[in-house]
This record gives structure tokens, C-alpha cells and sequence, in this order.
């Protein structure tokens, strides 16, 4: 980033830009997320055109839906816990922020390049768990509190595999540091051949789907939506909250399919590298955010796409899957990364 | 920033830090209320992990963050509100042996006092406390193998004998 604009920030001045920067682009990727995704492609998947009035194809329409959040009464359900129920959206806002913190988009263009970046991003991610707990307890609803417990069963189970399936990258590339993640495909070679680098899809491909699959499950949509399912428990934790603060709900979960779009792309598909070029180079910081924005959408493609397409699971089925498919899957996958690692 | 500049930088985060974690505790064990005294506990255990983050201690900070606040309190307030789930003040959230509770917990404080004075006395660290993951792991791995073993293998035992505690059939 600095490099770009040859010139040199002090320490706050760098923190404030940072700062501005994660907190527009966390709107921004909702925005985008639920436009192309939540209104187009399902709305073409279903053949119908989705919203077409607010602006060029509706494409100002979820611009609108915010203001109008905006203008909502901030109602508290009376027998509420005050404190807890305000706080709970913030606390899940803050998880996703904290994600953005070390998702490189560049060499240098990263806000805290941490040496252990990936377990960080893991790390935090658990957090939004203790906001939705909160949300689902302060609203004194019963429908709230059934939506709670099972995101956090939920979100408990799918977190193992999350971190399983991370393992086997961070095995193969021996680091935990996003960017030394990206620099080690962009240097790797298949059989000798270094051209297109080494994505690590084409030899973690069982980790990638596991990863998506509970990175679908943590973000708690369909077809692991039961937290919030609306046919069984009426939208679950977030029954009672109107207003701006069911918009941070939606902007937390649609800014934090973005950050986890944005992680995969950097484990599996090579982040802001792409071939031809040395990687290196200064000129990353200019297209890598692109770059990297064009494989988070392919991602994300992916990840709606399973939405769009899956019947919701039941209770059960759900742990089912996590516990006795996932689970040792993503482990023998490990296993298996690891011996290879040895011997090759 | 000076080297002096960092330090000062690091005492102020220290001592806000501190007194953030200091309410949060007393708070913790005066609220009448049994959910509010685990969200202060999460206060207090995000206190831990920031105070790891300022000591670069990276590794142990995040894994605070992931074991403390993201599996252990959200087990606690898992149990506690399918068990009761009752909001406001709740009666019976204290007591009766506040005694023995003060004693426990000064002899715990002058305990650990006493260690890390006699242990470090006036000896200044250095600016630059940063570990890399890869120096933690190299010395879990190798100097520390057999402790950690030994750890593994206890936990191992530990949820066996939970699992089996747990299954009465």
C-alpha cells in the first residue's frame, strides 16, 4: 500500500486509514453479496427477475431496504434484557471486522499481517457464537432462545471441521501466515511445472469442500439454516430485532460470507496471485484487490449456490453430518497431507 | 515510533486494559445475575488475550481467544440457559461462605504475587518480546515434548473418564 503511494503515514495516521477502509468495504460486501447473489441469482434460479424498480435493474434497492432500516423505532421487546439484547448484534459486527483484519489483498496491502494470520481469522470467527447466544437469551422470546441454542450447537459442531480442513494447507505450505500461504502456491510447482504456481484446490480439494460446507454452516444459511429457520422457530435470535440492528445481523452474516469467500480464496485458489507474474512485485498491491475480489465472487458463487439449490436439514441430520462424515474426513485428510508431506 | 515511545504506548494499553479487566471482575462475582457474570467473565478472559497481544505473545493470545471465549464460555452460557434462563436479578446467587472465598483468594493472590516478584524482581524486559509460532511450536516439539505429551495424554484421560461418567447404560 505504501509502496504504491511512495510516501511514508505514522503508525495512527496508517491505523485510521485501516480502519475507514475495513469499515466501508464490510457494507460495501453486502451490498454486492446480497445484490448479484440473495436478489439476481436467486431470483434467474426461480425465473423470475428479482427487484427492477430502485435504480438501474434494482441495483439500488438493498441501498434502499438500509435507509429504510434506518429509519425504523429502535424497539426493545419489554421484558427484554436491555443491555444484552443491544449489545448482541455489535458483539457479532465486531467478530466480522476482526476477520478483515488479516486478510491479505497484496504483499503489503493488508491490514495486520500476523504471523499467525489463519488462526487468528478461526479464532474470531468463534466469537459471533457469544453474540448470537446473547441474542437469542436477551430477548426474552422463546422462539429466540430455541434459535440460540441451536446456532451455538450448531456453530460448535462446525467449527472443527473448519479448522481440520484448514490444517491440511497449513500443512503443506508450513506456515500459518496468510501471505507466506499465497506465496508458497504462487512458488509451488505440479510436477516440476511452475507455471499457473501450485493452487492448493487441486491437492487439498477434499479440505476445500469441507471447508465450504462449514463455512456454509457457520454462516448459518440454508440448508444448515435452523437456527434461523422462519417456517419452524420464526427467524430464531433474530425475532425481536428490527431497525439498525437486524441490519447489523445482515451485514455481519453477508460481510462475513465475504471474509470466509475471501480465507477460502487464499487457502485453496492462490489469493492475489496470478500467474505470469513475479510474485514479488510491487504491482500486486494495485491488482491484487482485484484479483482477489474476482475469486472471492467465484467463491461466493459457490456458497449461494448450495443455499439457493438445498432443502434444510433436520437437527439431528445436521450433527449427524458434522460428528461422523465431516469430522473424520477432514482428520484422514490430515493424515494423509502429512505423511505425503514427509515422504514427498 | 522510538523504542521509548513504544514502551510508554504499551504501559498506557497496559494499565486501560488493567482496570478494564478489574471492573469486569468485580463485576463478575456481584452481579445477581448468573448469564451477565459469564459476559463479564468473557470481559475479563478478552482482557488475558490482549494483554498476551501486547507482551507478542501472538500464539497464546489467539489460542485464549479460540479455547477461553469461543469453546469454554460458550459452553457455560450453553448450560446455564438451558438450565435457567430467567432474566433480571435472580435470588440465591450468593454464598454463605464468603470467608473461606476471601481467604482462597488472597492466599491465590499473594501466592502469585510473591512468585512473579521474587521471580523477576526488577529485571527489565526487553522492548522487543515478540515469539514467532514457529519458535513456540519448535520448543513445544522439542524441549518441552515430554510435558506435552504428558498434558495430551492427561486430557485424553480426562474425556474418557467424562464420556464415561456421562454414559450410565
Amino acid at each position: 500500500m505504501i509502496w504504491t503511494l511512495a510516501l511514508e503515514l505514522a503508525y495512527w495516521q496508517q491505523t485510521a486509514i485501516k480502519l475507514v477502509v475495513v469499515a466501508l468495504v464490510i457494507p460495501t460486501a453486502a451490498l454486492i453479496l446480497g445484490y448479484v447473489f440473495l436478489m439476481k441469482m436467486m431470483s434467474f434460479m426461480q425465473s423470475r427477475l428479482g427487484p427492477m424498480e430502485a435504480g438501474p435493474y434494482g441495483t439500488l434497492q438493498l441501498l434502499a431496504d438500509g435507509v429504510k432500516f434506518l429509519q425504523k423505532e429502535d424497539v426493545f421487546p419489554r421484558r427484554a434484557d436491555r443491555y444484552v439484547f443491544a449489545l448482541a448484534p455489535v458483539v457479532v459486527l465486531v467478530s466480522t471486522f476482526l476477520l478483515f483484519v488479516v486478510l491479505p489483498v497484496g504483499p503489503d496491502a493488508v491490514v495486520s499481517g500476523l504471523d499467525a494470520g489463519l488462526f487468528f481469522a478461526l479464532a474470531v470467527a468463534s466469537l459471533s457464537v457469544i453474540g448470537i447466544l446473547m441474542a437469542g437469551w436477551g430477548s426474552a422470546n422463546k422462539y429466540a432462545l430455541m434459535g440460540g441454542m441451536r446456532a451455538a450447537g450448531q456453530l460448535i459442531a462446525y467449527e472443527l471441521p473448519l479448522v481440520l480442513a484448514a490444517i491440511g494447507v497449513v500443512i503443506q505450505a508450513g506456515t500459518l501466515d496468510l501471505n507466506k500461504i499465497v506465496l508458497a502456491q504462487a512458488t509451488g510447482e505440479i510436477f516440476g511445472w511452475g507455471a499457473i504456481g501450485n493452487p492448493y484446490i487441486l491437492t487439498q480439494f477434499v479440505g476445500f469442500a469441507i471447508f465450504l460446507v462449514a463455512v456454509q454452516a457457520e454462516l448459518t444459511q440454508p440448508p444448515f439454516d435452523m437456527p434461523v429457520a422462519e417456517s419452524e422457530i420464526v427467524g430464531g435470535y433474530q425475532v425481536e430485532y428490527t431497525g439498525f440492528r437486524f441490519l447489523f445481523f445482515f451485514m455481519a452474516e453477508f460481510g462475513t460470507a465475504f471474509a470466509f469467500a475471501g480465507i477460502a480464496s487464499v487457502l485453496f485458489l492462490g489469493g492475489w496471485y496470478v500467474p505470469g507474474l513475479d510474485p514479488t512485485s510491487g504491482w500486486f498491491n494495485l491488482i491484487g484487490p482485484f484479483v482477489m475480489f474476482i475469486k472471492i465472487m467465484a467463491v461466493s458463487t459457490l456458497i449461494f449456490w448450495f443455499r439457493f439449490t438445498f432443502p434444510r436439514l433436520r437437527e439431528d441430520q445436521l450433527q449427524k453430518l458434522a460428528w461422523k462424515v465431516l469430522i473424520p474426513l477432514a482428520l484422514l485428510n490430515i493424515v494423509v497431507t502429512g505423511v505425503l508431506k514427509v515422504l514427498v | 515510533m522510538t523504542v521509548l515511545g513504544a514502551l510508554v504506548a504499551q504501559n498506557i494499553a497496559f494499565g486501560v486494559i488493567a482496570a478494564i479487566m478489574v471492573f469486569a471482575a468485580i463485576r463478575l462475582v456481584t452481579t445477581r445475575n448468573v448469564v451477565h457474570a459469564a459476559l463479564f467473565l468473557v470481559v475479563v478472559l478478552g482482557g488475558v488475550a490482549a494483554l498476551f497481544l501486547l507482551m507478542g505473545a501472538e500464539f497464546v493470545g489467539i489460542t485464549q481467544i479460540l479455547v477461553y471465549i469461543g469453546a469454554v464460555v460458550v459452553l457455560f452460557l450453553f448450560g446455564i440457559m438451558l438450565t435457567r434462563t430467567r432474566i433480571g436479578d435472580e435470588e440465591g446467587t450468593d454464598h454463605p461462605n464468603r470467608l473461606p472465598a476471601v481467604l482462597a483468594a488472597a492466599l491465590v493472590a499473594t501466592v502469585t504475587i510473591y512468585a512473579v516478584v521474587s521471580g523477576f524482581g526488577d529485571v527489565e524486559l526487553p522492548a522487543e518480546t515478540r515469539t514467532t509460532t514457529a519458535e513456540v511450536a519448535d520448543s513445544i516439539f522439542s524441549t518441552y515434548i515430554v510435558p506435552f505429551e504428558a498434558v495430551s495424554v492427561l486430557l485424553l484421560a480426562a474425556l474418557i473418564g467424562a464420556i464415561v461418567i456421562a454414559r450410565r447404560d
